[in-house]
């Protein structure tokens, strides 16, 4: 049995213009303790992922529909106070900004041992033992001495750890990293991605991470999914990902990457590439391929007839009518 | 299953985390506030003597502020009489030391009830949707009728003028700005995202407006709460003054000053001074407001 298992999921909200299909039948699935990485664009869907998971979506305007299960037990019929005791304990969340994810009136202890007490009904020295044990965990230097400390006095990784610490202090299966390291700067980042892969190995939590960032995916992950406008467009293990794209959407985000000796102006210079065009208005109706008005390779059949995620290789999916099959593999 | 890691382990970058100075102990934080804030020195004072005042008020005047004797009416400030006597030979010293009871019950059961109310009424509006428009629209309306003008109406309707009544009649008037105040602050930390990670780490509702919420509304209601004290007062002095509040066998600055009314071009000690004592009161609430608003919001000092 899968620990997280996503089947069909459908996120829509009501707007004014009509009906947004922010996530369109998507099913995607996690084990325990594995690593797995949420690609995309802004506005892909990829928090709306992870939100409607832990059903933390306002309800209305959103509208979730499909089968999520957690240890093979359906979270929409859960109640709102089982929901509640999943969220934090079994399942918690790291959130974008350390920076504004901190309340600044209490010490980073209070609001650590406040998710532990609120779980495990400890109590407060009990409590306030773990949020120190955590802050351990994550590297905090002193953590005797910071855990009565205001945010405001941490930097923003250090914040970023205290979030994570937070986030750990009730042994979760699962944690749901929504762009854990886009507000830090770039060591930091390296920092709290090293934190994340030594955390999983050992404590064994399964870490589902979501970013935009393929460098941030190649360092982390093991099995990557790609979305776009709502859809998983490819799905396959870091490595074979990454040398053998097998979306146009996938190989247009890894060519958009600056490499680094690229020639940029001069001479020798040669563009950036970049996809052309706008992700679709996920409020109108369309046909065939979502990714087909801006890809490349698109053909009279892409505009009527919808590709559907298709096995390519072992264990790499892709949803398009023209990716290269296995045979295409050993020429690449 | 996480417990503590011993410390060999390789923390390269906890390791490589310089020791942070820390900071010198905070001490005498309270008399620090004050310092830096005189206009909440000034105004705490003022606002502690007027209380003196009212508390010891029978020390205070020895004669009794509603013991009328024609034989001394409309008597010029004197030894006997500090601030004369009214058409009906009252002490005005002793009236008008009684009043501060008046207005500060008034002023402080107001603030403190409007404050209550107003905050459950802005938390209900701010927290569930529905309920939000309905609320509001009611209290734009009581909004949109002068603090005043409710007052009195509302004062009709209780006929009869009890200290009571009156501070239930200013506070219903008084009740939407504060409401206005704490849904707005509940609109804008809601959104934050410490509420949001609250919220998945498996706070509940209550959990998140006591934890969350409240703290953070509790700085601008403060400093709204001594406005309204202030305001209070003002509206109880005209109430009583234009005699829709308390009856004159209750001395109250405003009757003492609306029997004065007709006389005070020729004694206006009778409005003088029951006058300077609403004002400098409403004065101390004020600056105890500002700088309480100046301590809890240090942005807005430097703008004044």
């Amino acid at each position: 049995m899968k620990l997280l298992e996503v089947r069909d999921l459908q996120v829509h909200f009501e707007t004014d213009k009509g009906v947004n299909r922010a996530v369109d039948g998507l099913s995607f699935s996690i084990d325990t303790g594995e690593a797995l990485a949420i690609v995309g664009e802004s506005g892909c869907g990829k928090s709306v992922t992870s939100m409607s998971v832990l059903r933390l979506l306002p309800t209305p305007p959103g509208k979730i529909a499909g089968d999520i299960r957690f240890r093979g037990e359906d979270l929409s019929t859960k109640s709102e106070r089982e929901m509640r005791r999943l969220r934090g304990g079994e399942i918690s969340m790291i959130f974008q900004e350390p920076m504004s994810s901190l309340n600044p009136v209490y010490t980073i202890g209070r609001q650590i041992s406040e998710a532990v007490r609120l779980h495990t009904g400890a109590n407060t020295r009990a409590a306030r033992k773990r949020a120190i044990e955590v802050l351990i965990l994550v590297g905090i230097p002193s953590p005797e001495k910071r855990v009565d400390e205001y945010p405001h006095r941490l930097s923003g990784g250090m914040r970023q750890r205290a979030m994570i610490a937070m986030a750990l202090a009730c042994n979760p299966a699962l944690l749901i990293a929504d762009e854990p390291t886009t507000a830090l700067d770039v060591t930091i980042q390296a920092q709290i991605l090293d934190l994340l892969r030594d955390l999983r190995k050992r404590t064994n939590t399964a870490i589902l991470l979501i970013t935009h960032d393929l460098g941030v995916v190649a360092e982390f992950a093991e099995r990557v999914m790609v979305m776009y406008a709502g859809r998983k467009v490819e799905e396959a293990n870091v490595a074979d990902l990454f040398a053998h794209p097998r979306h146009p959407y996938t190989q247009g985000l890894m060519d958009a990457v600056p490499k680094l000796g690229q020639v940029r102006s001069g001479k020798m210079s040669k563009a950036l590439a970049e996809i052309p065009g706008r992700v679709p208005d996920l409020t109108q109706a369309f046909e065939g391929c979502v990714f087909a008005p801006r890809c490349p390779r698109a053909e009279d059949v892409c505009t009527h007839l919808d590709p559907g995620l298709e096995e390519k290789a072992d264990g790499h999916f892709a949803a398009c009518h023209f990716a290269p099959k296995e045979a295409a593999r050993d020429k690449a | 299953m996480t417990s503590a890691p011993p410390e060999q382990e390789s923390y390269v970058v906890a390791r490589a985390m310089p020791a942070i100075i820390s900071a010198p102990p905070k001490r005498n934080a309270m008399m620090r506030t004050l310092r830096r804030h005189p206009t909440m020195w000034l105004g705490g004072t003022l606002l502690a003597l007027v209380a003196i005042m009212a508390i010891f008020a029978p020390i205070i005047s020895t004669s009794d502020p509603s013991a009328m004797n024609p034989a001394v009416r409309v008597q010029p400030p004197s030894a006997e009489a500090w601030f004369g006597t009214d058409m009906l030979g009252r002490d005005i010293f002793a009236r008008s030391v009684y009043g501060a009871r008046v207005s500060l019950i008034v002023g402080i059961g107001v603030a403190l009830f409007a404050t209550i109310v107003g905050m459950i009424i802005g938390l209900t509006a701010g927290f569930v949707r529905w309920a939000d428009g309905i609320i509001m629209r009611i209290m734009d309306g009581m909004m949109s009728i002068p603090a005043i003008l409710l007052a009195i109406a509302l004062m009709t309707l209780m006929r009869g003028g009890s200290v009571m009544n009156v501070i239930l009649a200013i506070t219903i008037a008084e009740i939407p700005r504060v409401a206005r105040l704490t849904r707005s602050a509940v609109l804008s930390v809601r959104e934050l995202t410490y509420v949001e990670a609250a919220v998945a780490c498996g706070t509940s509702k209550l959990g998140i407006i006591r934890l969350h919420i409240l703290p953070n509304t509790v700085a601008p209601i403060t400093v709204q709460a001594t406005y309204i004290c202030a305001s209070a007062m003002i509206t109880e002095a005209i109430l009583s003054f234009i005699g829709a509040g308390l009856p004159t066998s209750i001395p109250s600055w405003g009757n003492i000053m609306a029997e004065g009314r007709a006389l005070w071009q020729v004694k206006p000690n009778i409005v003088f001074f029951p006058a300077i004592f609403l004002s400098v009161t409403v004065l101390a609430v004020n600056l105890l407001g500002d700088g309480l608003r100046d301590a809890v919001d240090p942005r807005l000092a430097k703008r004044v």
